[in-house]
């Protein structure tokens, strides 16, 4: 059961299994695998078991189903969920429980999907590895000793080892892509303001964007297809009609043409990610599509350019946490300055401190205009690099990173390092579009190798119909790993 | 005439008169019971995005635009950032490089006629939450009420244009009647809708040598280097400095440093504030000027035509400029008490706010705002003098008490004929009555009809001021006309010649002695006749004839 899809789940509903059981399945595996993993924070058996019954009633009535029922999903601890437990990652949430849905929490709801638990993350989506989570290390399940990727890595190993079919991650600068690679799955980042983010607590706002991860690029479809969409309650969410995305997924877009930006091809680049990418763009031209070469003049600035925005924004997202009015309290303090201090000293992570130095330093006078202010400038020059390709071509090709599963602790003691392994999926969030990983092959240890397609903002149907004429024509989506349970 | 010249600067925060917040549907309601008007989004919980309350800017947009401001065909949102427990996102969503509105002015009365006030600026913004401190917990423990974070407010930047106490209250008098009229805000300062900080400094004359001080190195104050650099800069200061007590253009001053007086809450606290908060700095000035505090030509600059130069304090040998100090106004006390001098600007770390869109305001919504102001009070009371032919005076009695009095005016005046006479009724009477009996215009049982009725039958039958204030007070009681409140009083004016000749006749003679006084010239004893006249009528005679038969009558004898 908890190697089938969603679509499958789906299926299997309408041939008499019920989501009673669908749920009880992955709830018995997560309780079997996930001590090797740590892809979840809080299962809560109960509640799940509540919503399956519920979707089982309903279809028992005959009453009409959401496009998700009865498919269990996992979802990231970044969303707000009413009356549970919602940490972020973080100690300084530790015990913070909204009162209110996520945007995306009440459509799942809507779909009839079953909400599994939340899922283990960077603290604040800050990180690349899941390493960064103020409670845990999740691993990767196709090699324990290595990271899932980040900063949705929970999601990204829950789905790769089979504790869901579905996952819900976001991605401020790569973090649904990354991890989908790293896992082995197929992992969506919507363009910016098609799905709301009301009720996920907020890193880099002008970048944050909810998405899908999935076994496959139909299973991506649905989910997205129940996400997106827009909402009052954010005002950056856009008011376009969703299409149908998992419908005429099959269609080939024709005539294509693939623009490969040759700065993604360079230095920094591993040997076997880069041949497997490039087998990958040899089918597409097997397929008739046209590869064009193109280029991405100021993609060297991406990272510097993130990691000023994305600090800025979150330096001042990441005040309200002053043990005032939630959140973690320092128990002793000598006055109110000193419980704010303390309270975030004992609350915040060492990533999420430096990112906040960061962030202010980059906001403060005398420095604004060296560097917040000429990052923005920077960002517009990025996305202009974009438009002039999108006018060549229908989407653009290339890894999702410049390796695959790297080893748990490798990078953690050197944060450049780290922030490099996102080199390639930072421009999407830069310039608001929508991206999506693919898995493209595995390297000689066996590790997955994720192939990146990027497509002009709000073109999430061309970009779905893209990345399915890769997947149908591999095999490499349907490869899972073997995740032992513990001991 | 005073040493010196007051400048003053007014920052004036005004709620709109939403009935929601400006970035979530919470009630923006006076009084209800701490922290129940919020929700995730004021409340600043993770993950809560705020939502522009349309409204909000639509009045925003109608008060800049009847504060003559230009409007910014696109604005944005900013974040400014600081740490304070009533604020629990931490930052204020606010306005920064790019105010929606700048650049207007707002026309007060002076005494010396009507004078413009520069506006920097007006923007908008949420408010805070409300600190309340335990004081008998012995001051540990402080609650925070977050039923006011997020109530809409624009802020009112004025330049230095003010001169005077009495004219930074005049200045923010007229300010509540603007926004009153064009049901902006309802400015009570008691309820915290209007707030007012008052940025005030002193300019000390000088010229035409600046004060030597044993401190400066350089021994001849080179009086070349402190030229008046000319005619006023663009710089928006009044159209008319005409309020200068000390000093004119051209002139070179010493200026004190700037005082920003805090938790003002009345026009009156506003007004006694800046004159005891000017007068402190004068003393300050003349007992540190040349110990402590010393006036560099080298610092001069220009402000408004004349040349400033701000004091410096000597501190390790050298000149530092004075920063610029926050007060708090002790109104038990009538005292500014100096809070903290801003050694380093505080640094808010700006930035556009990533979670609202900029705003694109389109010839559509200013049209919309534009036709929402009507007549403002300004221009109404310019209109009321060629109108009416009412003086100054009058014309901004009544246009001061908003304008549904006004229309009372004009209907009533309309119809008695006679503007002057019905201005003097409402400015006096009606509003005398109103204010004792707390009604509003809407509310009065005389109608301007019958108002006018009351006019014309003074003019016509000579009724007496004191007779007619009783008919009036009689048509208020009991919705009377005025035909029904005389006869019920049983008013009857004496018109007849012949009778009223005779009582005449009758008074001239039972006086030898008054007559006797206006014959050598004492006009007034003829009063002592007519008062006579009136005691025999019962105060019921027509005064005009009156005159005319007792003129006729000391003529005859």
């Amino acid at each position: 059961m908890n190697e089938l899809t969603a679509a499958e789940l789906l299926a299997a509903q309408v041939q008499g299994a019920s989501a009673l059981e669908i749920t009880a399945a992955f709830l018995r595996t997560i309780h079997e695998r996930d001590g090797s993993l740590n892809a979840f924070l809080h299962v809560d058996d109960e509640f799940a078991l509540a919503q399956a019954r519920a979707v089982d009633a309903k279809r028992k009535h005959g009453d009409l189903l959401g496009i998700l029922a009865g498919v269990p999903v996992a979802v990231k601890d970044i969303l707000c969920v009413a009356g549970q437990k919602t940490t972020c990652g973080s100690k300084i949430l530790r015990d913070f429980i909204p009162p209110y849905d996520a945007h995306v929490i009440t459509r799942l709801k809507q779909a009839d999907a079953i909400l599994l638990g939340k899922t283990n993350m960077d603290e604040f989506a800050m990180g690349s590895s899941t390493e960064n989570s103020g409670f845990t290390i999740t691993r990767n399940p196709w090699d324990l000793e290595r990271t899932p990727g980040g900063s949705s890595g929970g999601s990204a190993a829950a789905v790769a080892a089979g504790l869901a079919p579905l996952g819900i991650g976001t991605d401020t600068g790569g973090s649904i892509r990354q991890p989908a690679a790293l896992c082995g799955i197929v992992g969506f980042k919507p363009t910016y303001g098609r799905v709301s983010r009301f009720g996920v607590i907020a890193f880099g706002s002008s970048l944050d964007q909810v998405g899908p991860l999935a076994h496959n690029v139909y299973d991506a479809a649905l989910l997205l297809e129940a996400i997106a969409g827009h909402d009052a309650r954010d005002s950056t969410s856009v008011d376009r009609p969703v299409p149908a995305y998992s419908r005429g997924l099959d269609q080939l877009v024709k005539p294509l043409t693939v623009g490969i930006p040759r700065e993604f091809f360079s230095d920094g680049l591993d040997a076997e990610v880069e041949n497997a990418v490039r087998v990958a763009l040899a089918e597409y031209q097997s397929q008739g599509a046209v590869l064009k070469e193109i280029s991405l003049p100021h993609s060297s600035f991406a990272v510097a350019v993130y990691y000023l925005v994305a600090t800025a924004e979150a330096s001042s997202n990441l005040a309200r946490y002053d043990g005032v009015h939630f959140g973690h309290r320092a128990e002793k303090f000598a006055d109110l300055l000193d419980m704010v201090a303390r309270s975030r000293g004992e609350g915040f992570g060492a990533e999420v401190k430096r990112r906040v130095m960061l962030g202010t330093y980059a906001l403060s006078s005398g420095y604004v205009d060296a560097y917040y202010l000429k990052a923005l400038k920077v960002r517009r020059l990025i996305k202009d690099d974009f438009d002039t390709a999108f006018r060549q071509c229908d989407v653009i090709a290339g890894p999702t990173t410049p390796t695959a599963a790297f080893k748990l602790g490798e990078k953690t003691g050197d944060p450049l390092a780290m922030y490099l392994s996102d080199i390639y999926t930072i421009g999407a969030n830069l310039a608001g579009l929508p991206g999506i990983s693919v898995p493209c092959g595995f390297t000689k240890n066996g590790l997955p190798i994720g192939l990146q397609l990027m497509a002009a903002p709000f073109e999430e149907g061309k970009l779905l119909q893209v990345a399915r004429m890769f997947e149908r024509a591999t095999d490499w989506h349907n490869r899972r790993p073997k995740v032992q349970a513990p001991g | 005439m005073s040493p010196y010249r007051t400048i003053i600067g007014l920052e004036v925060h005004v709620q709109l008169l939403t009935r929601t917040k400006l970035f979530c549907g919470c009630s923006t309601k006076f009084g209800l019971p701490p922290n129940s008007a919020t929700c995730p989004v004021c409340a600043g919980l993770p993950g809560a995005l705020p939502v522009m309350n349309r409204m909000a800017f639509e009045l925003a947009l109608k008060a800049a635009m009847a504060l003559n401001c230009q409007i910014a065909s696109l604005t944005k949102w900013d974040r400014k950032n600081y740490f304070y427990p009533d604020l629990p996102k931490n930052y204020q969503i606010s306005q920064y490089d790019l105010p929606f509105s700048k650049a207007g002015w707002l026309q007060i009365e002076c005494p010396g006629g009507a004078k413009k006030i520069g506006i920097i600026r007006a923007h908008l913004e949420e408010d805070a939450g409300k600190m309340l401190h335990d004081e008998q917990g012995g001051g540990r423990d402080s609650l925070v009420d977050l039923n006011r974070t997020g109530v809409p407010l624009l802020e009112i930047v004025s330049q230095p244009d003010l001169r005077a106490p009495e004219e930074a209250k005049a200045y923010l008098e007229e300010m509540r009647l603007l926004l009153r009229e064009i049901e902006v805000s309802d400015c009570e300062m008691q309820e915290g809708s209007l707030r007012c900080d008052a940025n005030v400094n002193i300019h000390i004359p000088i010229s035409p040598s600046p004060v030597a001080s044993s401190f400066s190195r350089e021994p001849t104050a080179s009086a070349d280097r402190i030229q008046p650099h000319g005619t006023p800069s663009a710089l928006a200061a009044g159209s008319r400095l005409n309020v200068e007590s000390t000093g004119a253009e051209g002139e070179t001053f010493a200026a004190t440093p700037i005082v920003e007086i805090k938790n003002l809450n009345s026009f009156r606290g506003v007004e006694r504030a800046l004159k005891y908060e000017a007068e402190r700095q004068f003393q300050e000035y003349q007992q540190k000027l040349g110990s402590v505090w010393n006036v560099d030509p080298r610092s001069a600059r220009n402000f408004a035509g004349s040349t400033v130069i701000p004091v410096q304090e000597k501190r390790n040998g050298s000149l530092v400029m004075v920063a610029k100090a926050t007060a708090g106004w002790n109104e038990k006390r009538g005292v500014t008490e100096i809070q903290r001098r801003k050694e380093e600007a505080a640094d808010y770390r700006y930035f556009p706010e990533p979670d609202l869109v900029p705003i694109l305001i389109d010839s559509l919504m200013l049209e919309k705002a534009r036709a929402g102001l009507g007549e403002l009070p300004a221009a109404q009371r310019n209109r009321l003098q060629t109108e009416y032919g009412l003086s100054p005076y009058d014309a901004s009695v009544l246009s001061s008490q908003g304008r549904a009095v006004v229309a009372y005016f004009e209907q009533t005046a309309g119809l008695s004929g006679d503007p002057k006479e019905t201005s003097n009724w409402i400015s006096n009477e009606v509003l005398q009555t109103l204010n004792d009996r707390k009604q509003q215009i809407r509310e009065f049982a005389i109608p301007p009809a019958s108002l006018a009725g009351l006019i014309q039958e003074v003019k016509s039958s000579g009724l007496n001021k004191q007779r007619a204030r009783e008919v009036f007070a009689e048509m208020a009681n009991s919705d009377a006309t005025v035909k029904a409140a005389l006869a019920k009083l049983g008013y009857q004016v004496v018109s007849d010649e012949s009778q009223l000749r005779e009582i005449v006749r009758r008074a001239v003679a039972a006086n030898p002695k008054a007559v006797a006084d206006f014959k050598k010239g004492k006009v007034k004893a003829a009063d002592a006749i007519k008062g006579a006249v009136m005691r025999e009528t019962k105060g019921m005679a027509n005064t005009e004839l009156v005159q005319r038969l007792l003129a006729e009558e000391l003529d005859a004898v």
